[in-house]
């Protein structure tokens, strides 16, 4: 086992970020999960080490206090090699149509809370020239409709966000990876109705994404077929689309 | 719809989830009555119920001291998933059940038995403390010193004096993940027995009967028993790594098994290929945990051999002095009822806890599989009367049909688990349709 190797997980209380963990984790890497309350998050770590036999350490994350959560990642020491940022929260998107609160939770969850917390990571790789980052953006980013549109929105903004990144720090040997899952099964999606047949689990979206990062992918749609599906979708015109109940 | 591993009976209701304690208390509250429930490996109706809060989503390893064997889990913690962390690091399980698809908190509902029973007795033995949530969503922390009525009443409690939230366990040191097998045939009844009481001191025995012999041959089978096997007695390939097993694929078995495809011929043909197949009276061999332990787990949901309608497991143990006469008596009885009976299998207990609802007890232990068919409930009730006159007991995790007359027989201390769940919860909060038919 390689001590030497650190991944961040970022928003480690998402069943998504912990399939993920344990995939690294598997693979001999120490994790660092960053939650809302590092207390909660006990039960996970001790459970991480003792599965996997690798150290893990919990750290505040926390979107509503991004100088807190800076300055608890660069107190972490030896820095991160990697980063698997999978902050999201899908809000509701009839609330948030009416009371801009939501809206503006869901705004800044999914878009600024990870920009604070990717910029500066970004700049301790870059210094360090060497690294990487795995962004969890979504399949609605792709195109805005109307039963999510406000969240489709926020990752539509971490596509691009991710985009100009991993463009500005190729030339730095820092590695961007950008991750869009479509639907599966976690708490988050655990009150909607979702086709079995193009869900997958948070399981299988891991190991996609971990044999991605092995392959320096840039891109990645998990599973697969998302490319395709969604694909589709872009293709509607929008004279079309805007008829739909997508 | 849910069952449990006999696929009988079946209700419509689905488990709810939890992982954490805030969200179980809410659950809790929000039901009039629960059960907990685990990856449901109890067979028939002990974890069934209104409603259902299963621990599956509860599973995270707390603590393990790899210096003194100690590890804490959460409830949902499967056996299976023990030994993945265990093993390598020079542990096992102090007890385990035929199966390892059971959860850390059903393996203390049901406080459950294995082959070395006879050495080392039940799971509560090894069980150091748990808490549990109690029916006012309270959490209590029991122990052999700490609430230790509770703590007794719900190693076999059936999950109705709460939720287990964590335990702790204390594990056996091994130095390989290897059994020395000792493989003997035998040819009946009185044959086994003695070959089981001669077989005392070995630390893990068990006995496969094949149920449709009859006359000279009735009990005839085999006798398993094991030792983990030291380093010095594993081949030399195997001692560079004596704790980590090649891994295997498994068998599944995706499709319910047609009704006619199990009958009296079909387990005659399978018994007698079975017993035919050990050519030698005596044999030992090296293997991995895996078979021995865990033989039908390599056939995933092998349940479903007995077809859509499901199957009744009949578990009983008859004390010492009428352990003889009555397994004569019952295996005669099913012999001639022409039951088809998969797997029987013998197994000689060592004293019990005498506490609350534990089932171990001194004596022999017979377990049988019975396909649903016409008859069967008649003929099991007909067993029910031999049980009891014979002074036995049955096994509640396999049970889902004995009536309330059968269980005051078998079990001394209802009352006092009556009165300890009138005082921890007077409105019966936690309730099985088990429970209910049995007016535990």
């Amino acid at each position: 086992m390689n001590t030497q190797k650190t991944l961040y997980l970022a928003g480690a209380t998402s069943d998504m970020a912990l399939a993920i963990g344990r995939e690294f984790a598997g693979q001999g890497w120490n994790l660092i999960l960053g939650g809302r309350d590092p207390q909660a998050l006990e039960p996970i770590r001790t459970d991480l080490e003792i599965r996997h036999n690798i150290q893990a350490k919990t750290v505040l994350c926390d979107v509503a206090q991004p100088e807190k959560t800076i300055a608890a990642l660069e107190a972490i020491h030896p820095a991160p090699q990697g980063m698997v940022c999978a902050i999201g929260y899908l809000g509701d998107q009839k609330k948030a149509e009416h009371h801009w609160e939501e809206a503006a939770i869901i705004l800044h969850t999914n878009f600024n809370g990870c920009v604070a917390l990717l910029n500066a990571f970004a700049n301790q790789l870059e210094l360090n020239r060497n690294g990487f980052i795995i962004g969890i953006s979504s399949v609605a980013g792709d195109r805005g409709r109307q039963s999510n549109y406000i969240y489709g929105a926020a990752k539509a903004g971490f596509t691009a966000y991710l985009s100009g990144l991993r463009s500005r720090l190729a030339k730095k040997n820092v590695h961007v990876m950008t991750v869009k899952p479509g639907f599966v099964y976690t708490r988050m999606t655990e009150a909607m109705k979702l086709p079995a047949i193009v869900t997958a689990t948070p399981e299988q979206v891991a190991k996609d994404v971990f044999a991605a990062y092995q392959k320096g992918k840039d891109v990645i749609y998990t599973r697969w077929f998302w490319r395709w599906i969604m694909l589709i979708i872009r293709s509607i015109p929008e004279k079309l689309f805007k008829k739909l109940s997508l | 719809m849910t069952a449990s591993w006999g696929l009988y009976p079946s209700i419509t209701t689905t488990p709810t989830y939890f992982s954490s304690e805030s969200e179980l208390k809410a659950q809790l509250a929000a039901a009039p009555h629960a059960i907990p429930r685990g990856l449901g490996r109890s067979y028939g109706d002990s974890s069934l119920g209104e409603a259902m809060l299963c621990t599956t989503r509860y599973n995270r390893f707390l603590a393990f001291d790899t210096q003194n064997g100690h590890l804490t889990c959460e409830s949902g913690v499967s056996l299976a998933e023990m030994l993945d962390v265990i093993v390598p690091a020079g542990w096992f399980l102090p007890v385990t059940p035929g199966t390892k698809f059971v959860t850390l908190g059903g393996a203390i509902a049901s406080d459950i038995h294995g082959k070395n029973h006879h050495i080392d007795g039940a799971f509560s033995n090894f069980v150091t403390q748990f808490n549990l949530m109690t029916a006012n969503g309270q959490v209590l922390t029991c122990s052999r010193t700490e609430n230790a009525e509770l703590f007794w009443a719900t190693l076999g409690g059936m999950g109705l004096t709460g939720v287990i939230l964590q335990a702790t366990l204390q594990l056996k040191k091994i130095e390989t993940a290897y059994i020395r097998q000792r493989t003997l045939k035998v040819p009946n009844l009185a044959a086994m027995m003695d070959a089981l009481e001669t077989l005392a001191k070995v630390t893990y025995t068990v006995a496969w009967i094949d149920c449709l012999s009859r006359g000279d041959a009735l009990g005839r089978g085999l006798i398993y028993a094991g030792e983990h096997a030291t380093r010095e007695e594993l081949p030399p390939q195997l001692q560079a790594t004596p704790l980590t097993l090649p891994a295997k694929s498994k068998i599944n078995i995706p499709l319910f098994f047609p009704k006619f495809a199990l009958n009296t011929l079909s387990v005659k043909a399978f018994n007698a290929l079975y017993y035919g197949k050990v050519r030698a009276k005596d044999s030992t061999a090296i293997i991995s945990y895996e078979p021995f332990f865990y033989p039908l787990d390599a056939v995933l949901n092998w349940n479903r051999i007995y077809g859509r309608t499901g199957f009744l497991q009949y578990q009983f143990v008859l004390p010492p002095e009428t352990s003889k006469a009555g397994l004569t008596d019952i295996l005669t009885r099913i012999t001639e009822h022409g039951a088809a009976s998969f797997l029987a299998v013998l197994k000689l207990f060592g004293p019990g806890t005498d506490q609350f609802l534990s089932f171990p007890k001194a004596g022999y232990t017979l377990a049988l599989d019975f396909p649903i068919r016409d008859g069967i409930f008649e003929f099991l009730e007909v067993l029910d009367a031999r049980v009891a006159h014979y002074g036995g007991r049955i096994y509640l995790t396999k049970d889902a049909r004995m009536k309330r007359e059968t269980l005051s027989l078998g079990y001394e201390n209802l009352s006092t688990f009556a009165t300890l769940r009138a005082q921890i919860d007077p409105t019966h909060h936690f309730e099985s349709l088990q429970s209910q038919r049995l007016g535990l």
